[in-house]
């Protein structure tokens, strides 16, 4: 064990704060997921609000979104940056004392959001609930964090830049620029809490939403993309498929995806134009999306055998065909008359949710099942067949998620626009509310589903990183392979 | 819209998508390969093939670049330039909304002309007024108009402000508003407390003899103006009968004094510019039922 225990300490890389931020990634899973089931369960069975106000759905469901996105996938996101940054450029991070202090600073950003929003301090622009002093305190960790990824990439040793890299740079630009411009607000005082946005009506909104749909396109699929570069072809042991499909698509991917916006303001107060170029720019937003889909896909060509042995492998895969999925219903929904049917339903959230479980959580849950051993000098995870089960809870827990939502979602939107042949509407709202109860108890299990599998994850973390523990056999497939 | 900021979107818009249909066909074509089909670059283990665009990614691409360009023709967009069509969302609606009253208007209009009182028991008219009510007033009132606390019951024959056909539609078309004063600093603790059990006395329930007696006169001076110096209320001004046993905002000891310390604001939004006459005249109609049955 003595030449393993040594790649604790990397003699060239830093894997210090990569090792904290992936165990920090499966902590604000579990929490994120856990409240999310909650506020699922809630939906179903309002008595669960406990008439408690720092319990109730509309400050926990804040809570849910920012644990999941911002402390799950930016955990999920620092860590693999840092790590596939040094791997590839082949030289350590600039600083290890800044690296830090982006680890400490993320966490107490985390933390100040949960116990600020659960106490109803909210700015209520959606993704973007955090009030000023913590929004100060996510630009000083940004900043931090770009000079420590930019300055290592200037110190490279490689000659090129990867592709990986690319997307990981333009993930922490986009998110700096997106935070700041939305977030710009003026505190009622300078001891108090509370702040307004220097936006008002329209504006306010276009901005929102401008920013919205960026932190879904730059936080969740150009920085997991990246991910996606260095992960899918090192654990398939196979060249990226083609460079120039990377050019291609992320330079389209980055400039069309700044526009899309205004989908979610369709017949709104926002101005004709603007509806129009965002639905646009979304339909063409489809290929450059898919360019990414297509380069992971394709680099397994020739390792598709894998797929039998490794689990790790299948949740990059089945990720990445999420991914083509919600890339694919994104652009179908941004359409106006697919829009009027589907915006204010389920169907949105049921979206959202293909992209968040089926492309964020399993490709980031695929890439920290392939550090984990290496950050704690083990040859490989604990457990591959619980890996294995962790597998299957996901992909079933997500397809439960996202069909009850569709369902409850297309439900929803013909109960709306039902007329009676006296021109009346056939349904009230609460008619609608009603018929969806069965979706959202399916809801609750899968959503449940995808959780427990995430305290099995845990598990096998915490027995791969004891140093007196070795990793179980591999399973008799898996050797074969 | 300005015309620069016209042009600035134009522009913007048009570099966007030559950019991208530039970098696509810049790509298209295979320059010469090196012998194992690699760029050369290794990263950390990781190499890169120089595989062609796929020729269906290639082409959905440019489908859909096209169609935008004549989306943006076709519609508006293209900042200021108002697509060839004419094509606006209030159009769209305004359009959708005629077709709709040309459909359905008729009908109505023959309700429109027949009195309040004659149609009330009409099936047809009940079944409308229904998903109407369903639609805009439940959410207050209730599915079934029994209201709850702070709302109005509509079921029952006790009206705030007047249940004939007339007040009905005038509260649907104009809303309502009920202000009843906080008293607590004017008649002290002790007011509150007298004048409270004098109005359990108006309803003969249990009440301690000598603080009504005191309440009696703290009434006469400041409620009877409202309420009635025998509490029957006045429907004009909106003020409740304090004599029925119905309680708007809870008839308990506590909610009567909490009435009358800090009093109630209540508010019926106006539906008139929601809802065309012949709507309001129908859900007149129904609630004016509702009363009844």
């Amino acid at each position: 064990m003595s030449e393993l225990n040594s790649a604790l300490e990397h003699p060239t890389y830093n894997y210090k704060v990569v090792r904290q931020f992936a165990v920090m990634t499966v902590v604000w899973g579990i929490v994120g997921m856990l409240v999310g089931v909650l506020i699922a369960a809630q939906l179903a069975w309002p008595a669960l609000n406990f008439d408690l106000p720092w319990f109730h759905f509309g400050r926990l469901r804040p809570l849910h979104t920012n644990a999941v996105i911002f402390a799950f996938g930016g955990s999920a996101l620092f860590a693999t940056s840092y790590y596939v940054v040094q791997r590839t450029c082949q030289v350590r991070l600039i600083s290890d004392k800044l690296a830090a202090l982006t680890f400490w600073g993320w966490q107490l950003v985390i933390v100040s959001a949960a116990i600020t929003l659960p106490l109803g301090l909210t700015t209520s622009k959606e993704y973007a609930e955090l009030e000023w002093p913590i929004d100060i305190l996510i630009t000083v960790v940004w900043v931090l964090y770009a000079i420590v990824f930019f300055g290592t990439i200037a110190r490279r040793k490689a000659n090129h830049i990867y592709v990986a890299n690319w997307f990981y740079g333009s993930f922490i630009i986009a998110v700096a620029v997106l935070h700041i411009i939305n977030s710009l607000e003026m505190p009622i005082a300078m001891n108090a809490f509370k702040s307004y946005s220097i936006y008002a009506g329209t504006v306010d909104a276009m901005v929102q939403w401008w920013y919205g749909h960026n932190a879904v396109g730059f936080f969740l699929t150009a920085g997991f993309l990246g991910m996606m570069y260095y992960f899918v072809p090192k654990q398939a042991g196979r060249p990226v498929y083609s460079y120039r499909l990377s050019i291609v698509h992320f330079w389209a991917l980055v400039a069309v995806y700044i526009w899309a916006g205004p989908h979610h303001l369709h017949y709104t107060a926002l101005p004709d134009w603007a509806q129009s170029l965002g639905m646009v720019m979304s339909l063409i937003l489809l290929a450059p999306s898919w360019g990414g889909m297509i380069n992971g896909m394709m680099t397994l060509s020739g390792a598709w055998h894998k797929l039998r042995s490794d689990p790790i492998l299948r949740f990059l895969v089945v990720s990445l065909s999420f991914y083509g999925m919600s890339t694919f219903e994104g652009p179908m929904m941004s359409i106006k008359t697919v829009n009027s049917l589907s915006h204010y339903t389920d169907w949105t959230i049921g979206h959202v949710h293909s992209g968040a479980l089926g492309w964020v959580a399993m490709i980031s849950i695929g890439a920290i099942y392939h550090l984990i051993p290496i950050l704690f000098g083990k040859e490989r995870m604990y457990s591959t067949n619980l890996i294995n089960t962790h597998f299957w809870m996901s992909t079933i827990g997500t397809v439960l998620y996202i069909t009850s939502m569709w369902v409850n979602g297309i439900l929803q939107g013909l109960m709306w626009r039902a007329y009676n042949q006296d021109g009346t509407l056939t349904y009230s709202f609460v008619e609608s509310v009603t018929a969806s109860y069965p979706g959202y108890v399916v809801r609750v299990i899968g959503g449940a589903i995808f959780f427990s599998g995430m305290l099995i994850m845990a598990y096998n973390v915490y027995m791969t990183s004891r140093k007196d523990i070795a990793p179980q056999a591999a399973p008799a497939v898996a050797s074969a392979a | 819209m300005a015309s620069f900021w016209s042009n600035w979107i134009i522009i913007l818009t048009t570099t966007t998508i030559v950019g991208i249909t530039w970098i696509l066909f810049a790509n298209r074509k295979r320059e010469k390969q090196s012998p194992d089909q690699t760029t050369g670059h290794v990263y950390d283990g990781i190499e890169e093939l120089d595989n062609p665009l796929p020729a269906w990614w290639f082409y959905m691409f440019v489908i859909t670049i096209v169609w935008g360009i004549g989306y943006l023709i076709v519609y508006p967009g293209m900042g200021n330039f108002a697509g060839v069509i004419g094509w606006s969302q209030i159009g769209q609606y305004d359009k959708e909304v005629a077709s709709a009253e040309q459909k359905y208007r008729d009908m109505r209009d023959r309700y429109l002309a027949l009195p309040v009182e004659e149609i009330a028991a009409d099936p047809a008219v009940r079944k409308m007024g229904m998903r109407m009510f369903a639609n805009n007033c439940a959410q207050c009132h209730g599915a079934d108009g029994k209201g709850r606390y702070g709302f109005p019951n509509l079921t029952d024959d006790d009206w705030i402000f007047g249940g004939d056909p007339a007040t009905i539609k005038a509260t649907i078309e104009n809303g309502r508003q009920s202000a009843m004063p906080a008293w607590g600093s004017i008649i002290g603790d002790k007011g509150v407390a007298d004048v409270t059990q004098y109005v359990l006395g108006l309803n003969g329930r249990d009440n301690d003899a000598a603080q009504a007696a005191a309440g009696e006169t703290v009434f006469q001076t400041y409620c009877l103006a409202c309420h009635g110096a025998d509490g029957h209320g006045n429907p004009a001004l909106g003020a409740p009968n304090l004599t029925n046993g119905v309680w708007l905002y809870g008839g308990s000891q506590e909610q009567i004094a909490q009435s009358i310390r800090a009093g109630r604001n209540g508010v019926m939004p106006a539906f008139k510019d929601t809802l065309t006459e012949d709507k309001i005249h129908i859900l007149t109609a129904y609630v004016y039922g509702l009363g009844r049955q």
